[in-house]
């Protein structure tokens, strides 16, 4: 156990690609807590999407020892967390087992969106805030123009700013000595009974459930038996340990450490993130405050290929929940998809990680709907009725009013993009509440309609900004509006899991722009296909893909009857990507690419 | 009982693997080497055919093909002494075709008349393109002048002559085709190859398409109406395709091709060949080491070139039938069909069949002309998914 004036908890936060991971990875090399050998880039991104697209997922937990330069000798809990707004739930959840902050802001860009997020929920969670000033190594860096910045639009104290190069080592000394002089240290008493705070939990294929906690008060030891407050279960730790970032056994932790333990945990559902955990006798009498759940905004259904993988699905679903609580989900039927899952989640990069996540990790292959957002309908015989699902919705005669979830959304943008930013809020039917400046850099804030944001505004306004405008979001509320559910059709069959509601003015530019985007994502037939957009009865919009004309190989003799053989055998695996709509074949990337609009 | 191969009949392919240079579109096993020693190639060849021949002693020999690469770098006696040894295993049909492929420079020519005092009955040119610009595009050594003089050569010496041509080439228009298509059945003897060009992983063609530098190819509705145009005038000049890209006068159909296509059995020998050889009542496949060197090295000290030699399994067999049977115009014997299994394939026949890509007719099951172009789509629509 190590005494609580020598421990130090933070986070880092940022907007994305500010610099979070690399400036993670320095200080875990400098204080020599991974050997150089075996350093890589952005070492704690350690899934395979986090490392593919570049991007942090999941928040990591790393401890570190550092000797600082008065001698002492000092424990420091490190969190990195993700910069994408789809995944502000793990910052904030991160925050509630640490004391401090390290803000980091990209000196080449300055304060982005999500900069402001992190720090109203730093401040919200009491956190004592650094800001650091990332990549000065780089000849855009403007170092007095950030600070400025940051006092200006943050309203903090930036004088005392870490001016940094995660990339090149510059600063990170400096920014060891402040962790330690200017972050508290945490408080807690070791006599209490144990008080500790579920942060988070995953699923390792040799260990079973892994859990991490965050302990307040008391101690807790290998061998130890402990009870989860809020589901009442009981077990006995069998591991515990430290992240270095690999675990690291370690016989206790007192008040203020971070560790995981490992305990035999069979029930995946028994380990809920924000729950407190005790010892089961004596154990404390209230429990902590646990985390606000997370409000998911998108759903959509998720079906596997292969009917018979329907089980496979719900294992792997429920131990990636159990790493993930702000993804939520039920067991939903389709009369075209058979048995799967309607599941929540923070936004469409949310949604296309999960999905990924659960094909990857669980070797599934799964046919994903079109997303849409939760609309409340007012039923004529006073029913309300939330609809997740646009399939779901009931015949217009029996609906009073429709309501839609509305959004504040702020942009942060420069001077010169500002007129397109506001057209393409004006065109997703947004109301301004307010614009103003700081330095040559407007700040926008717009009342929006979710269900016009999240399927691909972000993709538009970073390319309408050439990726110079920042975007965060909160959601504000539900107002009805007029709002109709409009229907695909394939070869004049309707398909479910491509039907969505849309504002009556919108729906016929959304209706073309879908059967024109389905055109492209269906694969040529032997016969032609017309795709249509319906509302009711009503045909809003047309297209007719065409038949295959050619598609014959032009040798094939004695030689080729083994990799023609093989060939066929692959497209017919290949061919699992695809689901079956009547005579049309649709490939399932075609559900969620359909929705992306390039107006 | 009949085993099923015998409804496809009975050949030997023989591959030769070099050539004088390699075409850029081309993925066929060849090579080119510095200096060739056909005495010991001779012996490798023989010994193959001595180890294959106990096997299968006595069937009928339909037919042998030598194929390429360029077989008529052989030497003439070297193509004898194989036939010869050939004819030592396996009695031959009265009408036995044996074909060589022949690229029509002179030097070549100049080896037709040896061949043919060898046992070769028929010679099939590859001449690929009527004018030089393309020829050059193509990579081939042979102007359009010289491939005519060989061609010449080749009808005075054999009775059968075929030749082949690539189209939907880069640049090409329909009306060019047409009109090179025209000029080429005027000089047709009975039989035609019209390859659409085709672009193979792993070539120089295909490096060009992946790196996105190789312009001028046709879309799939000018490769689409180019394929239409040449079924049309082939079929006006009495030359209808027997299969996807075989043109003949009715009975003048390369017999050795048909046995692929009917699927029967075939002895495959020489670096790369492929067989299929039914033994032991299962059909195999055997497939020979691809390099000459290593070949060569195998056949000498392991006494065989095949790296491969696996049974396939029933639904390998049916789905080969039908993928080689349906490029047929006549399509495939239905008795045949059911025998292998293909029961279990009705569903999807019937829906294409309802869609009008299969017919059923006369007892056997084909493509109906609007299926044709599109026989991968059908083939993937019956094997189904
Ligand atoms: N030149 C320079 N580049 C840096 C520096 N710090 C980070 N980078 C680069 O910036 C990019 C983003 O860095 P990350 O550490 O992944 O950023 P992040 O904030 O963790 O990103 P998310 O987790 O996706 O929000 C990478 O290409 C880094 O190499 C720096 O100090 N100087
Ligand atoms: C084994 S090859 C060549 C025979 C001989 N060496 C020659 O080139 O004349 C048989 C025929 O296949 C055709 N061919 C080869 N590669 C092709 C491709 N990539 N696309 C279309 N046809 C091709 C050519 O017409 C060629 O004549
Ligand atoms: S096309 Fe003929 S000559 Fe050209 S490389 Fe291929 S086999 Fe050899
Ligand atoms: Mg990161």
């Amino acid at each position: 156990m190590t005494d609580l004036s020598h421990i130090r908890n933070f986070s880092i936060v940022a907007h994305i690609d500010h610099g979070k991971s690399t400036l993670a990875d320095r200080l875990i090399q400098s204080t020599g807590t991974v050997q150089d050998r075996d350093m890589k880039a952005q070492l704690l991104d350690s899934m395979d999407i986090e490392r593919e697209r570049g991007i942090t997922i999941k928040a990591n937990t790393v401890r570190i020892d550092y000797v600082a330069d008065n001698g002492e000798k000092y424990v420091l809990n490190l969190i990195d967390t993700p910069g994408h707004v789809d995944f502000g739930y793990e910052v904030s959840r991160s925050m509630r087992a640490v004391e401090g902050s390290l803000l980091v802001v990209d000196s080449t860009q300055g304060v982005e969106a999500q900069t402001l997020a992190n720090v109203y929920q730093a401040i919200d969670a009491d956190h004592e805030i650094v800001p650091v000033l990332n990549k000065i190594d780089l000849p855009a860096s403007d170092v007095d123009r950030v600070k400025e910045q940051i006092e200006d639009v943050i309203g903090i104290d930036a004088s005392q700013s870490m001016l940094v190069s995660a990339k090149t080592g510059i600063g990170i000394h400096e920014t060891l000595e402040a962790i330690v002089h200017r972050l508290p240290a945490p408080k807690g008493d070791r006599n209490a009974p144990l008080k500790a705070m579920l942060v988070d939990s995953w699923y390792d294929s040799y260990l079973g459930v892994v859990v991490m906690i965050r302990v307040m008060d008391g101690m807790i030891r290998r061998g130890e038996r402990i009870k989860m407050m809020q589901t009442g279960a009981v077990y006995g730790i069998d591991k515990l340990s430290v992240l270095k970032p690999q675990m690291v056994d370690i016989a206790e932790l007192g008040p203020g450490e971070i560790g995981v333990f490992t305990a035999s945990i069979k029930q995946v559902r028994d380990t809920r993130v924000g729950d407190t955990i005790t010892h089961e006798k004596k154990g404390c009498e209230t429990p902590l405050p646990g985390f606000k759940p997370a409000q998911p905004v998108v759903f959509c259904g998720l079906f596997p290929v292969d009917a018979n993988d329907f089980e496979p699905l719900r294992d792997a679903i429920e131990k990636l929940a159990l790493n993930d609580a702000s993804f939520s989900f039920e067991m939903e039927t389709s009369a075209a998809l058979g048995f799967g899952f309607r599941c929540g989640f923070l936004g469409l990069l949310h949604l296309e990680v999960i999905r990924d996540r659960l094909e990857r990790e669980y070797d599934l292959d799964l046919i994903t709907t079109a997303p849409s957002v939760v609309y409340q309908l007012y039923m004529k015989d006073g029913e309300k009725r939330e609809l997740h699902n646009p399939a779901d919705m009931p015949d217009l005669t029996y609906v009073d009013h429709i309501e839609e979830p509305r959004i504040k959304a702020t942009i942060l943008v420069p001077d010169d993009y500002l007129g397109d930013v506001l057209k393409l809020c004006q065109d997703r039917r947004g109301v301004q509440l307010d614009l103003t400046y700081a330095g040559s850099r407007a700040l926008v804030v717009y009342d929006l309609p979710l269900n016009e944001v999240v399927f691909d505004f972000y993709d538009r306004l970073k390319s309408v900004t050439k990726g110079y405008a920042s975007f965060d979001y909160q959601l504000t509320g539900y107002q009805e509006d007029s709002l109709v559910k409009m229907s695909i059709l394939v070869n004049d069959e309707p398909v479910d899991a491509l039907s969505m509601m849309v504002h009556r003015d919108r729906a016929e530019m959304r209706g073309r722009a879908m059967v024109e985007k389905l055109k492209d994502l269906i694969p040529r037939h032997m016969f032609k296909i017309p795709i249509q957009a319906a509302i009711g009865g009503k045909v809003i919009a047309r297209e007719t893909l065409s038949a295959l004309r050619k598609d014959v190989t032009a040798k094939c003799y004695g030689g080729d009857a083994t990799r023609k053989r093989k060939l066929l055998d692959k497209q017919k695996a290949g061919k699992k990507k695809m689901r079956q709509f009547g005579k049309v074949e649709i490939p399932q990337e075609a559900f969620i690419s359909a929705l992306k609009m390039d107006d | 009982m009949a085993e099923d191969w015998q409804a496809g009949g009975f050949g030997l392919y023989v591959h030769w693997p070099f050539c004088l240079s390699k075409c850029p579109y081309c993925d066929f096993n060849s090579h080119v080497a510095a200096t060739i020693d056909q005495a010991a190639w001779g012996r490798a060849y023989l010994a193959e055919i001595d180890r294959v021949g106990a096997l299968t002693k006595g069937r009928l020999l339909q037919s042998i093909f030598f194929g390429g690469g360029t077989p008529s770098l052989m030497d003439a006696e070297l193509v004898a002494a194989i036939i010869d040894r050939a004819r030592r295993w396996w009695p031959t049909v009265n009408d036995v075709e044996i074909t060589l492929e022949a690229n029509p420079t002179s030097v070549e020519a100049g080896r037709f008349r040896g061949y043919r005092d060898g046992g070769v009955t028929r010679v099939s040119m590859g001449i690929q393109a009527l004018n030089d610009a393309d020829l050059r595009a193509l990579g081939r050594l042979h102007s359009a002048d010289e491939a005519m003089r060989a061609f010449d050569v080749a009808r005075g010496v054999f009775d059968r002559v075929s030749f082949d041509l690539i189209y939907a080439r880069q640049n090409q228009t329909l009306e060019a085709w047409r009109a090179e298509l025209k000029q080429a059945l005027g000089l047709a003897i009975d039989h035609l190859s019209l390859y659409q060009l085709t672009i193979e992983e792993g070539t120089a063609f295909g490096d060009r398409y992946n790196a996105g530098k190789l312009r001028g190819l046709p879309d799939q509705d000018l490769a689409a109406d180019m394929y239409e145009a040449t079924q049309d005038i082939c079929e006006a000049a009495g030359m209808p395709a027997y299969e996807v890209s075989n043109h003949a006068r009715l009975g003048a159909e390369s017999r050795h091709n048909q046995i692929y296509w009917r699927y029967g059995d075939y002895v495959g020998i020489g670096p790369g060949a492929h067989g299929r050889l039914t033994l032991g009542g299962t059909r195999h496949a055997t497939e020979a080491e691809r390099s000459p060197a290593r070949w060569m090295q195998l056949v000498d000290q392991r006494g065989h070139g095949d790296i491969v030699y696996e049974p396939l399994t029933d639904t390998d067999a049916l789905t080969e039938f039908l993928l080689m049977g349906l490029r047929l115009r006549e399509g495939v014997d239905l008795g045949r069909l059911d025998a292998l299994g293909g029961g279990v394939f009705d569903n999807n026949i019937n829906g294409l069949i309802d869609i009008e890509m299969l017919e059923r007719a006369d007892g056997r099951l084909r493509l109906t002309p609007a299926g044709r172009p599109v026989l991968n789509a059908v083939l993937r629509g019956v094997l189904g998914g």
